[in-house]
């Protein structure tokens, strides 16, 4: 279980997030919503340490993430893909991945990497592909299996959906709900697609200006017409 | 005929270790965007202390590998204290930054060993080899030279490629956050970096100065062939930076051995200009613009 | 109103050519003061000075205003330099001096042309490398034309004699007979002031602010019209051109123009004089200047002193620059004088109670001062 509480962090003058505080359950797809500028993206580079937090605390299963460095948070159970997803376009398809296993105990178990091929097909035939050449659904899928490769138990995801066709994103969220359900994969899901994150997403949060402004179950977010028109867009 | 041949011969010779240097550079700017001009003055430090070695009456080869060692822990230092805080920052900074450590290595040289010439030891001939009954422009040092810089690389090939460490450090290079949140120690990888491209100038600086004469100033023309040949290949590619510095020494021994060892430099300058006005990206880039 | 207001700025920029030509007039005094109570020895020295500051103050416009960087100015003196040696080559070349420095100037502007078209296109580690290459590459050629430039010797340069009306001059004015070494001082610092007084001007006209907006901002300048290549080359060139008079000056002074005398160590000498003073202030450049000309003798006998052979000691000058190099890019990026000025600014601004935090001012501080804290968020 992951918790946030009180958390604020800014660029300079800049208020980017104000006393955030939240909860995100194990083995639950929690969603966090808000337009442009809401402070998403810095939340999840807050609680990742890449982005240092003025106030508040981060716990991951009762231990504190905040004022970890970021380097160290594949070992503790936490995987972030970032925003633009961070493939690394040099490297081969396979070297990603080993990245992604190295992470949690400076080793890659060749386990880990038949799993990840098991669930993403796609990846296996292109093992020895520069990263370059794949397409933006794919590498999605990369960046997700990366993640999976460090074997975490939260999974930060940096709008994913963006810039994909709707039916492979679609595909995507199928896929997490699966690992959700089947291996109990705790999921953060920022997303600007609100439909479609609340569709899969057990329980939702909504930044506005740095503020959470609704924290609830996924289906009274959905059904809650004025919370959609003044914040979802939907 | 024999001539144009020995000039070629000594052209890839001279080469290798400017293809060496090169890679140290593109090393370096690879992984924090720096050219390290320092280098040059890093690896004439190193080679007296290799000449330090050998006048406690000790072997080459113990010269040569305390040189190497010596290159790598200051490759490292210089990064950990000097250049960390400037990574990252204005371009402008880490160029001044680099000149003064240049100022400053040279400067030590010469109140430490002294600024005068000295001759430094060659483990194997320095004169040309018998073939067929002529002597050819390769020597039994050169022969050495090419060994080294080739072995050399295919240690770093094989370091990149195919272990763990070589990963992270490539994904470092290309990706510094990506490969934090990775969970790789992006510093330290930095600090290698700089530590393994100090010791492949190392060993330039030790296969110029074989058989020659060394003095705080005996690398200063190094590092600009070195610059060029690793633009030549793009600045960015280890590979290019060997063929860049292949190219770049034949091409020097020609200009040498034909029109006038006084002009090579010049000729540097003008291949340059040439390849920065035609081709910026290299000799070999691509159609498709490189990150960054 | 538009009238006024532009009155207002020529009465401003009037006032600003009226202060500099009043500064220069001061300076002039203060020389010719200094100069004729040296002993020889501190006029050769001070004409050095002069010299290494005129080559400086051109350097710190290129660096300081445009954020070019160039370790070619070694280079492009010695053209400067060689030119003068070629029509000073014997006692009856009848080239009268100002004429020698000209043409030297003129030379050099020339190649500087050509190196800054060529270098308008670099940036950052690409320009410092091609110009670096320069710097090794101009003395090769001195070397190849052995016969018309005089090889590893080099060409001596002879001196013409002092005209007469000089020396009446002087006598008048100081009541002493001119020596030469304190004719090329006079000559040396004449020619730092006028350099001076047209970089200083240069650098408040359009021109001028032109090369600021390029070096701040690329995209920006370029929206507002300006041509991102005219403004590099132009920085160039007038950079170059000053290059030149200093490479004049170095010939008459040192009565020699070799190739020993335009190592890279010189061109990095220069960029050592400018980080010393600030990029982009002339009396920051100058101040360089002095501490490259004046501090060697005292760091020198200091190092004797504690035990060091001379020879060693010789070496502890260019070691404390390097340091001090190193230590003002880590701590004060701007340079000395920069980061004073910067310092002395948010004070005033504190007193005058506005208090903000402004960035550093985007006239005379080095496009260093202004991004380094960008760097803090992420680490
Ligand atoms: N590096 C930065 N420097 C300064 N301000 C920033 C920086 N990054 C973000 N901000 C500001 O912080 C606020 C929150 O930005 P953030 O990127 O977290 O929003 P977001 O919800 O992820 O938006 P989007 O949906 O567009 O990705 C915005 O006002 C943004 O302008
Ligand atoms: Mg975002």
């Amino acid at each position: 279980m992951l918790t946030v509480t009180d958390l604020s962090a800014g660029y300079g003058p800049v208020r980017a997030l104000d006393g955030v505080s939240f909860t995100a359950d194990r083995g639950r797809v929690t969603a966090v919503l808000g337009a442009n500028g809401a402070g998403k993206t810095t939340l999840l580079r807050t609680i990742s340490g890449l982005h240092r937090a003025d106030r508040g605390s981060v716990e991951l299963d009762g231990s504190r993430l905040d004022r970890v460095a970021a380097e160290r948070m594949p070992a503790l159970g936490l995987a972030h893909v970032p925003e633009g997803r961070g493939v690394i376009t040099e490297l081969t398809v396979e070297e990603n991945l080993r990245l992604g296993g190295l992470g949690r105990a400076g080793r890659v178990d060749p386990a880990d990497l038949e799993r990840v091929y098991t669930l993403f097909p796609v990846l296996a035939d292109r093992r020895a592909a520069l990263a370059h050449v794949l397409s933006g659904g794919e590498r999605q899928m990369l960046v997700i299996a990366r993640a999976l490769m460090a074997r975490p138990t939260m999974l930060l995801l940096d709008e994913p959906s963006l810039g994909l066709a709707p039916r492979i994103v679609a595909q995507i969220f199928e896929l997490l709900r699966g690992l959700v359900e089947s291996e109990s994969l705790s999921v953060l899901l920022v997303e600007q697609n609100a439909r479609s994150a609340l569709s899969i997403a057990h329980r939702g949060v909504v930044l506005n200006l740095g503020r959470v402004v609704a924290d609830d179950d996924a289906d009274v977010l959905a059904a809650d017409d004025q919370l959609r028109h003044a914040y979802l867009g939907f | 005929m024999q001539q144009l041949l020995n000039t070629a011969l000594g052209g890839l010779t001279l080469g290798m270790v400017y293809a060496a240097f090169a890679l140290a550079l593109v090393l370096i700017w690879r992984s924090t965007r720096i050219v390290n001009f320092a280098q040059a003055p890093m690896a004439m430090v190193t080679t007296f202390v290799a000449l330090v070695v050998v006048d406690a009456g000790h072997s080459y080869w113990l010269a040569f590998a305390a040189a190497l060692v010596s290159g790598l822990l200051l490759g490292a230092v210089v990064e950990r204290l000097v250049v960390r805080p400037v990574e990252g920052g204005p371009e402008i900074n880490a160029v001044i930054l680099t000149l003064g450590l240049f100022i400053v290595l040279h400067a030590l040289a010469a109140v430490v060993f002294g600024n005068r010439y000295r001759s430094f030891p060659a483990p194997f001939g320095v004169r040309g080899l018998e073939v067929g009954g002529t002597t050819i422009a390769l020597t039994g040092f050169g022969v050495f030279t090419v060994l080294a810089v080739l072995v050399t690389m295919g240690l770093l090939l094989a370091l990149f490629r195919y272990t763990d460490v070589g990963l992270r450090m490539r994904a470092s290079a290309f990706n510094p956050e990506v490969a934090r949140l990775l969970g790789v120690r992006v510093g330290r990888m930095l600090t290698l970096g700089w530590a393994l491209a100090s010791l492949v100038g190392s060993l330039a600086g030790l296969l110029i100065a074989g058989g020659s004469l060394v003095h705080p100033a005996y690398m200063d023309s190094v590092v600009v062939y070195g610059f060029v040949a690793a633009v030549l290949g793009g600045l960015d590619s280890p590979i290019g930076a060997v063929v860049g510095g292949l190219l770049l020494g034949v091409a020097l021994s020609f200009v040498s051995g034909y029109v006038g060892s006084q002009l090579v430099a010049l000729a540097a300058l003008v291949i340059l200009m040439l390849v920065l006005t035609l081709r910026p990206g290299g000799l070999f880039a691509q159609a498709a613009a490189r990150r960054v | 109103m538009a009238t006024a207001l532009r009155r207002g700025r020529t009465w401003w920029a009037g006032s600003v050519l009226g202060r500099h030509l009043l500064v220069a007039l001061l300076g002039l005094v203060v020389v010719v003061v200094v100069l004729e109570s040296a002993s020889d020895f501190r006029n050769l020295q001070l004409a050095s000075m002069a010299y290494l500051g005129i080559a400086a103050g051109g350097l710190t416009v290129l660096t300081g205003l445009n954020g070019q960087i160039s370790l070619g100015h070694g280079a492009l003196m010695a053209i400067g330099a060689y030119t003068t040696a070629l029509l000073l080559d014997d006692r009856d070349a009848g080239t009268p001096l100002p004429l020698v420095v000209l043409a030297a100037v003129a030379v050099t502007l020339l190649v500087g042309a050509v190196v800054g078209a060529a270098a308008a296109r670099l940036h950052g580690p690409y320009l410092a490398g091609a110009t670096l290459a320069l710097a090794v590459a101009v003395p090769g050629i001195a070397l190849y034309f052995k016969e018309q430039l005089g090889g590893e010797q080099g060409l001596r340069v002879v001196l013409p004699d002092i005209p007469t009306w000089v020396l009446d001059l002087a006598f008048f004015v100081t009541g002493q007979d001119l020596t030469r070494s304190r004719y090329v001082a006079c000559l040396a610092w004449l020619t730092l002031i006028v350099t001076f007084v047209l970089l200083a001007n240069l650098s408040r006209t359009r021109v001028g602010r032109r090369w600021r907006a390029v070096r701040d901002d690329e995209v920006a300048a370029e929206l507002a019209g300006i041509r991102l290549g005219r403004a590099r080359v132009s920085a160039f060139v007038v950079s170059a051109a000053a290059a030149g008079a200093a490479g004049a000056m170095m010939a008459i002074t040192v009565r020699l123009a070799a190739p020993s005398g335009f190592t890279i160590t010189l061109s990095l000498t220069l960029l050592t004089a400018v980080v010393l003073g600030g990029l982009g202030s002339l009396g920051g450049a100058l101040l360089g200047a002095a501490l490259l000309t004046f501090l060697p003798q005292v760091v020198t006998d200091l190092g004797v002193d504690a035990g060091l052979s001379d020879i060693q000691a010789a070496e502890l000058a260019p070691l404390v620059y390097g340091l001090v190099m190193v230590v003002v890019v880590l701590v004060a990026p701007a340079g000395l004088v920069g980061t004073a000025r910067t310092a002395l600014l948010r004070r005033r601004l504190q007193r005058a109670g506005t208090g903000t935090s402004t960035s550093t001012s985007t006239d005379t501080a080095a496009p260093t001062s202004t991004s380094t804290t960008s760097k803090g968020t992420t680490t």
